[in-house]
């Protein structure tokens, strides 16, 4: 019993990150209808840089924090100017293609600045708290609350703002948001904006608990398609419930089938997913 | 004078070039670079077909590269099969786990088709990289023959490997040719257009999508078969989804959808790498943006450049003689 609640807990840990990471994606197929393959290298660049501000310049982690997520940010809305912009009018061959070469570029770019070693980051939240009888770092609890209060604010900033609205209205209908007024390039740039912070909050969060290198990325980004596939395409709800099904039939698959085997649990989820429904679940019809 | 003609002449000097290029160079190390590279083209032009010609984006060809790379190394290596029965079945035994994996990623399109073959890829490599009881593991297979000889003609030096794998390669590109100028290839090129267009005129998309990402990995297939035996030995890495964006890579820079495209793009490619030597584990440094400029800047590729140059050109020279003609 006592397993099964750690194991949960760690499931709540991993899934907010990934539903942090799926949110950002969903976020910008919601808008442009581009699966943002170089996603994954944002997440990877956001940890690097967390890391370089801590180790180098000596930052305390939370402002580390801040700056990458600044960082991450502009580089995402860099990437829609210079990258899926010019790309508008193009086949949904060509924005994949594109999107794999930032991916491969930003990597590439990781291992000459930091180098293909593994590195570790220190956080000051190492402690380890008792908390209703479970033994947990204070580290994976930030992990678990930063992430709710974060999607908190993004579903309030959303739902409640003008601005919110109009990147809903143009996930919604893209002609339509354009005839009532909305300019579109914005939009997409603060989707990106917004995408590339989630993912870098994401990655910071995760790093003190795990490692930090140019291919961190891989996993995770295949996962979080996985995720917005389970939960719709450019759903955001969706996306957040998802992010935690995974966590958990993840960390639970690893303690009660094989550890070994726990990457493949999602990937044989989505195949499975897939091959029921072509669609994906929760689809809102229509690919 | 006529463009047939024209591109007849090319290609005849080409395959001479290549006859020709071991006494040219000399030089083990460019026929072992070259070698390698004509069959990466042979994995390209798979691509080709599925990708350029149908219109759906496979992720998952490093896997099927390295399914049948294994099921050579594994038949002849384990199962105790000759050189030549393995040769022939690994290759389709690659296409028939193709036709499994396409019934079910093919009901899905576009986007999904993409993630999803993706995350087949990555199931691909993961099982090879794990099952140790049957693929060794990280350890990978050691031992794989090499080409055996063909009656009296030994394969086992670096110069016959070269004409070997340059035989298969101008096979492909045959069989690729007719492939693309028949009706099935028209009717693939249809499918790519526009999938509810194709349907509407009573094609069946479902079983020609089939046929399309079967032979895709059965090109695949025989890539991966002929790497195991010219390298022998193959490791999970061979699986790993950056093999697939490599061969993107060469597929998008040299031109998708056209049939010189995979040659032009592979060639670059790896020669650019090799005088790149120094940049080695950095050189999606330049590759990447490359991709990326190359599909915001020219769709088609260098071929897709070339062919557009041309045509302007043909279009000018004959509006040229219609003016002669007009004032005559």
């Amino acid at each position: 019993m006592d397993v099964l609640l750690q194991q949960l807990f760690n499931g709540l840990t991993v899934g907010s990150v990934y539903s942090l990471v799926a949110l950002g994606l969903t976020l910008v197929y919601g808008i442009l209808h581009i699966p943002n393959f170089a996603h994954g290298a944002l997440y990877m660049i956001g940890a690097y840089i967390t890391y370089t501000m801590m180790s180098s310049l000596g930052f305390h982690y939370l402002i580390s924090l801040v700056i990458s997520i600044i960082v991450v940010g502009f580089i995402s809305v860099l990437m829609e100017r210079l990258v899926f912009h010019p790309l508008k009018e193009s086949t949904p061959i060509q924005h994949k293609v594109a999107a794999i070469g930032m991916l491969l570029f930003l990597e590439s770019l990781a291992q000459l600045i930091w180098g293909a070693d593994y590195q570790q980051m220190e956080t000051p939240f190492a402690q380890v708290i008792d908390l209703f009888g479970l033994t947990v770092t204070m580290q994976r609890l930030i992990i678990v609350i930063t992430a709710i209060v974060a999607m908190i604010i993004l579903y309030l900033f959303l739902k409640r703002t003008y601005t919110g609205a109009t990147i809903i209205a143009m996930a919604q209908n893209r002609e339509g948001a354009h005839l009532v007024g909305i300019n579109t390039n914005k939009v997409a740039m603060l989707t990106f904006f917004i995408a590339g912070v989630l993912a870098a909050l994401g990655a910071s969060l995760t790093s003190p608990i795990n490692l930090v290198f140019p291919s961190m990325g891989h996993l995770v980004i295949l996962k979080a398609f996985v995720i917005i596939i389970i939960g719709g395409m450019g759903s955001i709800p969706g996306a957040i419930l998802g992010g935690y099904i995974i966590g958990f039939s993840e960390s639970i698959g690893a303690t009660y089938l094989s550890s070994n085997y726990s990457d493949i649990i999602s990937f044989a989820l989505l195949v499975i997913i897939l091959t029921i429904k072509p669609q994906g679940i929760f689809s809102k019809g229509g690919a | 004078m006529t463009s047939i003609l024209r591109s007849r002449n090319i290609i005849i000097g080409l395959i001479f070039l290549a006859i020709l290029f071991p006494f040219i160079t000399q030089n083990e190390y460019f026929l072992h670079v070259m070698t390698l590279a004509f069959i990466w083209m042979i994995a390209v032009y798979g691509l080709n077909l599925l990708a350029g010609y149908t219109g759906y984006l496979s992720l998952a060809h490093a896997g099927f590269f390295a399914i049948g790379a294994y099921a050579f190394g594994l038949l002849t290596v384990k199962a105790g099969f000759g050189f030549w029965p393995a040769f022939l079945i690994a290759p389709m035994i690659t296409a028939a786990i193709g036709f499994l994996i396409g019934l079910i990623a093919l009901r899905t399109k576009e986007h999904f088709f993409a993630i999803y073959t993706l995350c087949v890829g990555y199931i691909i490599y993961l099982v090879i990289d794990k099952w140790e009881g049957l693929t060794g593991g990280v350890r990978g297979l050691i031992g794989i023959p090499p080409p055996s000889n063909i009656g009296p003609v030994s394969l086992s030096t670096p110069l016959a490997q070269y004409y070997f794998v340059f035989a298969i390669l101008l096979l492909v590109i045959l069989v690729i040719y007719r492939l693309i100028h028949s009706l099935t290839g028209r009717t693939f090129i249809a499918i790519r257009n526009s999938e509810d267009l194709a349907l509407s005129l009573g094609i069946s998309t479902t079983k020609n999508k089939l046929l399309s990402f079967v032979l895709s990995t059965f090109f695949a297939g025989i890539a991966g078969t002929l790497y195991a035996c010219f390298i022998r030995f193959i490791g999970p890495d061979i699986g790993n989804i950056n093999i697939t964006f490599d061969l993107l890579t060469y597929l998008i820079v040299g031109g998708i959808g056209t049939l010189s495209g995979p040659i032009v793009g592979t060639l670059l490619i790896v020669w650019l790498s090799q005088n790149l030597q120094f940049l080695q584990d950095y050189r999606m440094l330049i590759f990447g943006p490359l991709l990326t400029l190359m599909v915001i800047f020219s769709p088609g590729g260098i071929s897709g450049l070339f062919s557009q140059w041309y045509a302007k050109r043909h279009l000018k020279k004959s509006a040229k003689f219609t003016k002669a003609e007009e004032q005559v």
